[in-house]
């Protein structure tokens, strides 16, 4: 398990501003701002972040879906981030992405067999016979029935759906798979479905994870360990206890603090942060938390924190812990 | 707390469609007190969305109308009341404010005019006096620059600030009842808080009643006095909230607590409760819950369960609760227990 599987280092993903009549470049939007991290062999690293934090974006740019500005994407010790399109369309097989919204990612067109059985056609499974036993066999993994082949995605429910889309990544038998939101659009009750198949998947065919997802509790139960990202860029890493017990980055504490429980007896002090996210257009100078943060100092202006282990296995990019 | 705002009495809103009639709403009855924040939990489905708009008549019709039923507001029954009757009381008794802070405010215009015309419909002040209360509105929701932000274009604000403006809106008339529909659901969760501390404030100092519609367990926790838990259109079981948190006794309510992965604990796997939620049909026989309930007998497929009464204004739609099926019921606990 201490095989690093992925090593993402220095990745910045920047959207240019164009604006004024000529359309030039005014500004950039720093979505991915410097973020840096390992993933271990068989484990599930959960991300954390309110919306804009460039959570998904990190997703995305590690298969380089969107292309990253900068930075270094290492996939089983082989540097993926300037691998020519057709190389990495073949490395997808082993890589592979489940999205949020079970309504958009499924072509309305297509059945389920055509749907789950593209990826495989696509990586070189040639004969339709096969196909179609795969796709039966896949389905019945994903608690759906081989009878369900035939439909078209809107005869299902949104759990449905997702089970669908997850038997889609599990076609080729990737390694990695990352998922974004993979739960987000779903009840409650459904919700706690997936949740046990994705981990049953993860025993069975010993895959990685990288589980992308903005509630605390879902990520809490899912990861091993988990990074906390704030405005393009990772504030705290580590394992998910120690997370939760002793979260040390100013703004895991407010997020922590901020989760309501269902649960009246462990009502506890609220940590209220003031105001809004910054637009990462324009984010603060040094620390990008610094203007609402409790405990700001003169140096959070100027410089911006290191992201640096503070203990083992525990990183952390704020100046109180220097 | 004979103060009661509300009452729902047999409630049904069906919607007459292509495929056939859908009974939304089924025989609701739900009581609101003054100053009370009552809480209406649900899955997608359960009715808990149709229940609200039908209080204030914005049911779409047609399709939607609603069968029969009252809704008594302080002694007027508001589900035969005139469209003008309407006008006059929503935005002024009972407001109300969306999930969508994105599209519940109008693009075109800025945030000081849709707070004035919402004053100024149901106040006869000058608009002068209304711009002064706009911004004391937005001052007391907590909009820093008020002053500033009162000529801004929704788009400038963010979804926090928006819902922020529309609570803003909704309490200007002083309400006496105010419905929350998943109000928190499109914001992040610092932003939740700090949205759901501002609804808390508003009731301590309004003594404004609360209607709050939503799927989160974690929010009801926060703010509600009672809770009210729908399944398939139907109220299932009813209590306090620390009653239906901590101590839940329809199997549809201790499903739904279980399947929330806990932040404070470890566990291994997820409970989870089977199938999906059943779309409401007209002449169903027996419990709706009974095809996912891990309890479910004979009885509970062929007679339909009504509300058991436990005390305490305290109810729950299962058989387990009869007094017949006792037997029954002291096996059910015992395998909740283990």
């Amino acid at each position: 398990m201490q095989k690093p599987i992925l090593e993402v280092d220095g990745l910045k993903k920047y959207y240019d501003i164009k604006g004024g009549p000529l359309g030039r470049k005014v500004g950039e939007v720093k979505a991915v701002d410097d973020v840096s991290f390992m993933v271990m062999e068989g484990e599930i690293l959960g991300i954390v972040g309110e919306s804009g934090c460039g959570k998904s974006t990190t997703g995305k740019s590690i298969l380089r879906l969107i292309e990253p500005t900068e930075g270094k994407v290492i996939f089983e010790d082989k540097d993926i981030t300037n691998l020519k399109s057709e190389e990495m369309r073949k490395l997808r097989k082993d890589m592979q992405i489940i999205f949020q919204d079970p309504y958009a990612s499924l072509n309305p067109r297509h059945t389920v067999e055509k749907i789950v059985g593209e990826p495989l056609l696509v990586h070189g499974m040639k004969s339709a016979k096969e196909r179609q036993e795969r796709v039966k066999e896949l389905l019945e993994i994903v608690g759906l029935s081989p009878y369900h082949a035939k439909r078209y995605p809107h005869q299902f429910s949104g759990g449905q759906r997702q089970r669908i889309g997850i038997a889609r990544a599990l076609a080729n038998n990737p390694k990695l798979i990352i998922c974004d939101e993979p739960v987000s659009a779903l009840d409650v009750s459904i919700q706690s479905q997936i949740l046990n198949l994705m981990e049953e998947l993860r025993d069975e065919f010993n895959l990685t994870y990288i589980f992308i997802a903005h509630d605390l509790s879902v990520v809490k139960h899912i990861s091993d360990r988990i990074g906390v990202m704030y405005l393009g860029r990772m504030v705290e890493l580590t394992d998910k206890d120690k997370l939760y017990d002793d979260p040390k980055h100013p703004y895991t504490q407010a997020l922590l603090s901020a989760v309501p429980l269902p649960d009246p007896d462990l009502r506890k002090e609220r940590l209220i942060l003031t105001g809004d996210v910054p637009s990462p257009a324009n984010p603060p100078s040094g620390c990008a938390f610094r203007t609402r943060c409790p405990h700001a100092m003169d140096i959070c202006k100027e410089v911006r924190p290191e992201f640096y282990p503070v203990e083992d296995n525990h990183f952390v990019a704020c100046h109180l812990y220097k | 707390m004979s103060d009661r705002i509300l009452e729902l009495k047999d409630l049904h809103t069906h919607f007459f469609t292509d495929s056939g009639e859908i009974p939304a709403v089924d025989g609701v009855s739900i009581k609101v007190h003054k100053g009370e924040v009552v809480g209406i939990v649900g899955e997608s489905g359960s009715g808990k969305s149709v229940t609200s708009l039908s209080i204030m008549q914005l049911i779409p019709s047609p399709p939607g109308k609603i069968v029969s039923g009252e809704i008594d507001f302080k002694g007027e029954n508001l589900a035969v009341a005139s469209e003008k009757r309407m006008k006059k009381l929503r935005g002024n008794e009972i407001s109300m404010i969306f999930q969508e802070p994105m599209t519940s405010l109008d693009p075109l215009f800025t945030i000081g005019n849709q707070l004035i015309e919402a004053i100024r419909l149901h106040q006869k002040i000058t608009k002068k006096e209304a711009r002064k209360k706009a911004i004391n509105m937005l001052k007391l929701v907590g909009i820093p620059r008020a002053d500033e932000v009162v000529n801004d274009y929704p788009h400038q604000l963010s979804g926090g600030m928006r819902q922020r403006v529309m609570i803003a809106m909704a309490m200007s008339c002083d309400p006496e009842l105010l419905i929350a529909d998943e109000p928190t659901t499109a914001l992040d969760v610092t932003i939740q808080a700090q949205i759901l501390d501002l609804m808390r404030s508003l009731n301590e100092k309004e003594n404004t009643a609360i209607l709050l519609i939503t799927h989160d367990l974690g929010v009801v926790a926060e703010i509600c006095d009672r809770v009210v838990v729908m399944y398939a259109g139907q109220v299932v079981e009813e209590g306090t909230m620390r009653e239906i948190l901590k101590d839940p006794q329809h199997p549809y309510s201790q499903g739904l607590i279980n399947s929330l992965p806990k932040i404070h604990e470890k566990e291994q796997k997820l409970y989870s409760i089977p199938g999906v939620v059943p779309k409401p049909k007209m002449g169903r026989v027996g419990c709706n819950f009974a095809p996912r309930c891990e309890f479910a007998f004979e009885r509970c497929f062929h007679e339909n369960p009504d509300l058991y009464p436990l005390g305490n204004s305290r109810q729950s739609r299962c058989f387990l609760q009869d007094d017949g099926e006792g037997e029954v019921k002291k096996h059910a606990k015992a395998d909740i227990g283990g």
